[in-house]
């Protein structure tokens, strides 16, 4: 999914600290925010929008697209539930610290209803002059500027530095496409490169990635397949060695999870890696078009 | 990373109705006499959460009483792989006809729970694969509560050595695996008898971590990790630090940016001093960030490397502003701050510090980079 200006909003949680200073700034950017939920406030108005018990309540009276949690790690599988069940096609997760366990069970119950998770523990989606939705300075023009370019990251500062990098050197981003830094997640790094593939705005996509896991490996398998530039930066190049998982984790992982085995990887599939986040836009020079001015 | 001890992992195996080995856990030597007496000639386990204890001598055979005190007074106190064996698992010698190796694991790539299994066990998974790849069976089982007899009889009933008894077993250890939010619960070797049963001879468990708060049934079973008094002061208050060998202190918010800072000054021909991140929910907490940083004497020039999403940069640089002028440290800092909240931030840095904060995360590296010399 790639976040639209029509794309209708649910944020759930948008009576809270976070709900309200983030719900305000998606509204006053232009994110079609229709609605929040929140048990314990339902039937109030909040950020001049109704308040539900659940989506299920909301879902009667209006229409949504996109489900944005601000939820507590222990009532995010319920949540889900309800969101998958009221017919969102997204959910975007921004929860930290939900158990493992509990997010596979999310990801069984939105395969069961054709929804899409972004996240857990993602910054959120930027699509630069339409809308926003999560935790992103989508507002700041000297980290966002309408272009085409995507940009994927597990990391939200480190995607913002990416993005910060990419204005300074005249580009603009298609989308900001915040996938989570949890071990597990609803879209992983080749399903985002898909959508961002998909695109017609996007002209060029720049993955950051860290060290650990395979799902820079895997992308870069479909990259080698598609027409449009990919290169990527991943961090992780100096971290020391150790709190590596199992035995069986490091086997299942192929040992793939280091810096340097993952970078040769991508280059064998034809994608340029940066040592560091300013040398991104050099690789993506050679691509005159891309540029804004 | 909750690591819990071989001992700890059995009796959550007991507990669920999987047979281990008769054992005793012994902290003193003569605690070790009395469940020699007990138990009879036995194994002697080092209990420490790391594998290759074997290598290492942290597994030793006992046929009298007086080889196992003797062994005991030399295995307490042995260091393995950084961790000081503090308990010994005395254990009945099993009865083992074939060993087998059993894991049930989170899955990244088909984010659900994977299954491996293999009927070459004792030696490390490592060495199986190297050996003979198409001994190790990896399955993503469905995502359930249980897991389903037919499953594990179309993925593994067509090896000869399974039996009903190995199924049953399985399906207890998926049990264990879902009521402990295991991220890795492995039994290698998981033993058949020459009876046909079925044994736990080692559990290697690890929790995981955002699961801690409703698995109350292991508190104090968890192993303690291996930490600078740094790093345990560093983690009390909620922030994740790690010690390296560098000379410039790092400050970064969130895991992504703080290697990405660690990076460039490597990059730059410094050397990192430190991990130190304070993004998510700890982005409040820099002014106990900056005190840890400066308690580590080997720190010559300070990076400050904010990129604010979530965590706002005025709220953290006013802490590390106000804790800079009371702890006044004679060493020089550099500023990079971008994202939410900048400009409070850097008009903050301005005012007080009397610094100017710098535009590019690459100057402020190369700055404090050349400030430690």
């Amino acid at each position: 999914m790639i976040l639209r200006k029509q794309h209708c909003v649910l944020i759930f949680g948008i009576t809270g600290k976070q709900g309200t200073f983030w719900g305000a700034e998606m509204i006053k950017y232009g994110t079609n925010v229709v609605g929040g939920v929140n048990p314990r406030k339902a039937g109030q108005d909040h950020l001049g929008l109704p308040v539900y018990a659940s989506a299920s309540h909301a879902a009667l009276d209006l229409d949504f697209h996109t489900a944005l949690f601000f939820v507590p790690p222990a009532a995010c599988k319920q949540a889900t539930r309800d969101a998958c069940e009221a017919g969102a096609k997204v959910v975007i997760c921004l929860t930290e610290h939900i158990p493992v366990q509990d997010v596979m069970e999310m990801i069984t119950i939105a395969r069961l209803n054709g929804t899409q998770i972004i996240g857990p523990n993602t910054a959120g989606m930027v699509t630069p002059g339409e809308a926003f939705a999560g935790i992103m300075p989508g507002f700041n023009n000297k980290v966002f500027k309408e272009g085409s370019i995507g940009v994927i990251s597990r990391s939200g500062s480190l995607g913002t530095l990416v993005c910060l990098n990419l204005v300074q050197s005249g580009f603009g981003q298609s989308t900001f496409y915040g996938i989570g830094g949890d071990p597990i997640i609803g879209t992983d790094t080749r399903e985002a490169l898909k959508h961002l593939y998909e695109d017609e705005k996007t002209k060029a996509i720049v993955i950051c990635g860290e060290i650990g896991g395979t799902a820079e490996e895997e992308a870069s398998e479909f990259a080698r397949t598609i027409d449009k530039p990919v290169v990527a930066f991943i961090a992780g190049k100096s971290s020391p060695e150790g709190k590596k998982m199992g035995h069986a984790g490091a086997i299942v992982s192929g040992n793939s999870g280091s810096y340097k085995a993952k970078r040769s990887y991508l280059e064998k599939n034809g994608i340029q890696v940066a040592d560091i986040p300013s040398q991104v836009p050099g690789l993506l020079k050679s691509n005159d078009e891309l540029r804004l001015q | 990373m909750a690591n819990l001890c071989e001992f700890s992992g059995k009796k959550l195996l007991a507990s669920t109705g999987i047979k281990v080995p008769k054992g005793k856990l012994a902290t003193t030597v003569d605690e070790v006499t009395t469940a020699f007496r007990e138990i009879g000639p036995c194994v002697l386990k080092a209990q420490v959460p790391t594998g290759k204890r074997g290598k290492s001598g942290g597994i030793r055979k006992a046929d009298s009483l007086e080889e196992a005190t003797n062994l005991a007074g030399s295995m307490f106190g042995m260091d393995i792989a950084g961790h000081e064996v503090k308990q010994i698992l005395l254990e009945e010698v099993a009865d083992i006809a074939t060993e087998c190796y059993v894991a049930i694991m989170n899955d990244t790539r088909t984010k659900g729970p994977m299954l491996v299994f293999s009927t070459m066990g004792g030696m490390d998974v490592e060495e199986i694969s190297q050996q003979d790849p198409s001994q190790m069976i990896f399955k993503p089982i469905p995502f359930s509560d249980t897991i389903s007899r037919n499953f594990l009889k179309e993925t593994i009933g067509h090896l000869p050595l399974v039996s009903d008894k190995m199924i049953d077993t399985i399906q207890l250890l998926y049990q264990v695996y879902r009521s402990n939010d295991a991220e890795l619960l492995e039994i290698n070797p998981l033993v058949i008898t020459s009876d046909g049963d079925i044994i736990a001879l080692d559990c290697k468990f690890i929790l995981d971590d955002s699961s801690i708060y409703r698995q109350e049934q292991l508190e104090g079973e968890i192993a303690s990790e291996i930490q600078t008094e740094l790093e345990m002061r560093a983690s009390r208050s909620g922030l994740k630090y790690i010690e390296l060998d560098g000379n410039v202190g790092v400050i970064a918010n969130g895991a992504g940016l703080t290697m990405t800072s660690m990076d460039a000054i490597t990059y730059f021909g410094g050397k990192p001093a430190n991990f130190l991140e304070i993004g998510g929910e700890a982005y409040t907490k820099s002014r106990e960030a900056l005190e840890i940083l400066l308690q580590n004497p080997n720190v010559k020039s300070i990076l400050v490397n904010f990129c604010g999403a979530f965590a706002r940069t005025d709220v953290m640089t006013e802490g590390i502003v106000k804790a800079w002028k009371e702890l006044e440290p004679d060493i020089p800092v550099f500023f990079s701050i971008n994202g939410t909240g900048y400009l409070e931030a850097i008009a903050m840095v301005r005012e007080e510090l009397n610094l100017e904060p710098h535009d590019l995360m690459d100057d402020a590296v190369i700055k404090a980079v050349e400030a430690a010399g």
